[in-house]
């Protein structure tokens, strides 16, 4: 597969760079791609939009930076009103839908959306592993990524303790997309 | 990881990380530093891992300490290392050159962001080259080496800490921002796959006799350290072989310094590393280090589609600087095309060695963003 750049986004605190980490080692140490992470590193992550670009590739990645933007996972308006306008057409959007109001729509675009902080919150219990029913979503809207891939890195990449939390989060996620 | 505490395997980490795992790997056991963006991790990571290695690390009050700590820790006996970014780099001068005076094998890292000054802490830059070159007063030479990945910067802390043992000299990793807080796929080969220069020591006893910088055939005298049982004298002074300082006498200062540049000049061959790609036959030789040897491959790569002959030359060691190669090729090209995120400064050095043979074109940037694709192609193209 040709390279494909993923931006995950929200505000500080969501998770946003465990998640991208996570999503980046899965592809790089289970999947076996070239894959390059990079993380906004600004004044923006103690506050604001927070992202960071994964980009994966089966030849050499040369430029490490966004070139064509081929999907979008925003979990927070701030980070969706910046970020919109960098996905490529024919690109995809993932949203938490209780946090992101399409208010800049296009058709040129797909667009998923899930509750996952609400899930996270009301379901599972902790609203702090909504990153992880992000991951989940992601892989059952995706081929750039593995289920089984994603799965083993966020066990891998985990406090002790808390496999069970995050699996049964990363499975919710996962079976909510596969709807 | 391995019983000793070192890694082994794959991993996804930041070129931060990679840089303190390998110095760890490379048997580094001290880190003298202060930190400061974008070089941070590295020291974060050498709080967390030299205690489990039982090494030392030693948070000073700033950089001009760090870097003297980290002399004081090498003529201990200890592989020693510090990591900064350009202010901080500038603190660390005035002792670089005491380490080069002193002949102490050292590895400072400099992850360089936008300047001058306190520039653009969190982006990246390039603009400290030449700094690495003549930032210490007087006259030296010095080794550089510049990684375009974390698995580079792994690789090539590896390097620069051999290269410091086998030169007694510090080293330079001149990496950036960029290279630094990227994360990519790291592999940490087992350790016997490591290279390991050893220190080398004196071959005779302690007598009075020894001569602890006695001018050998390469050039590189062995090291008695603190606790060794030999009689040494370590001063930034002028000293003559046996250490002494010596600083009226002509011949000493002759004889001394040319022995501290020609340790390095003369083996240029074992210590300058190149990566060619596609360089025979091209018209447009693309001379690059660092970041921005990595950006500039996409528009070579979209130059070659076009059927041009464009070549990349990357310059893993900067300093010492691959004269004779950019001198033979020189009159068989239509020019030497030179990003960097700086006004200019290696184009110095490619435009120097070109001694008007060729074209030497500079893309420069300013700092805080890496070349545009459009740039380089544009003057790749240009010139073709």
């Amino acid at each position: 597969m040709s390279r494909q750049e993923i931006r995950l986004s929200g505000f500080g605190g969501q998770g946003i760079m465990t998640a991208a980490h996570i999503l980046g080692k899965a592809a790089a140490l289970f999947d076996q791609r070239n894959v390059t992470l990079t993380k906004s590193y600004g004044p923006e992550s103690r506050g604001g939009a927070s992202s960071a670009l994964v980009i994966m590739a089966d030849e050499d990645i040369d430029y490490p930076l966004l070139t064509k933007l081929d999907l979008l996972v925003t979990m927070s308006q701030e980070a969706y009103t910046k970020y919109i306008g960098e996905l490529s057409s024919g690109g995809l959007l993932i949203i938490d839908r209780d946090l992101v109001q399409l208010d800049q729509p296009r058709d040129d675009i797909e667009v998923r959306s899930i509750p996952s902080t609400r899930i996270a919150a009301d379901e599972l219990g902790r609203k702090i592993v909504a990153n992880i029913v992000m991951l989940g979503f992601l892989a059952a809207n995706t081929d750039a990524i593995s289920k089984d891939g994603l799965k083993e890195s966020v066990l891998k990449s985990i406090p002790k303790g808390t496999e069970k939390l995050n699996i049964s989060a990363f499975e919710t996620g996962y079976g909510y997309g596969s709807q | 990881m391995a019983n000793n505490g070192i890694l082994q395997g794959s991993f996804f980490m930041d070129g931060d990380t990679a840089c303190a795992e390998g110095a760890l790997a490379a048997g580094c056991r001290f880190f003298g530093g202060y930190p400061i963006t974008p070089a941070t991790e590295i020291a974060e990571r050498m709080v967390l891992r030299l205690p489990q290695v039982d090494g030392t690390y030693i948070q000073m009050e700033d950089e001009i300490a760090s870097m003297n700590a980290v002399l004081g820790a090498s003529w201990g006996g200890a592989r020693a290392m510090t990591a900064t970014s350009g202010p901080g780099f500038s603190l660390m001068m005035e002792n670089l050159g005491l380490g080069i005076m002193t002949e102490t094998p050292c590895v400072v890292v400099n992850v360089q962001r936008g300047g001058p000054s306190t520039g653009m802490p969190t982006l990246v830059g390039q603009g400290d080259m030449m700094q690495a070159r003549w930032g210490s007063h007087g006259d030296y030479e010095i080794i550089a080496l510049a990684p375009s990945s974390p698995q580079e910067l792994f690789d090539l802390t590896i390097r620069a800490f051999n290269l410091a043992e086998k030169y007694r000299t510090p080293v330079l990793v001149m990496t950036d921002e960029t290279v630094g807080h990227m994360s990519e796929r790291v592999i940490i080969p087992p350790p016997e796959e490591i290279e390991h220069y050893p220190r080398r020591k004196p071959d005779v006893p302690p007598s009075a006799d020894y001569l602890p910088y006695k001018s050998e055939p390469n050039s590189v005298p062995p090291m008695a350290c603190a606790g060794d049982g030999y009689r040494v004298h370590v001063t930034g002074l002028t000293h003559n072989e046996k250490g002494y300082p010596d600083t009226v006498n002509l011949d000493v200062q002759q004889q001394m310094l040319e022995r501290l540049i020609n340790k390095i000049q003369h083996n240029k061959d074992d210590i300058i590393e190149l990566h060619e790609d596609q360089v025979e036959g091209a018209d447009i030789v693309v001379v690059a280090y660092g970041i921005s040897a990595r950006t500039a491959a996409r528009p070579i790569r979209l130059a070659r589609e076009m059927g041009l002959k464009v070549g990349l030359l990357k310059l893993v060691t900067v300093w010492p600087f691959a004269e004779e190669r950019i001198r033979e090729l020189a009159p068989k090209i239509k020019a030497f095309v030179v990003p960097e995120i700086n006004m200019g400064q290696i184009v110095l050095e490619v435009e120097r060695c070109a001694a008007g043979q060729t074209e030497t074109i500079l893309v420069p940037h300013a700092g805080g963003g890496l070349h545009k694709t459009k740039d380089v192609l544009a003057t790749i193209k240009k010139f073709a």
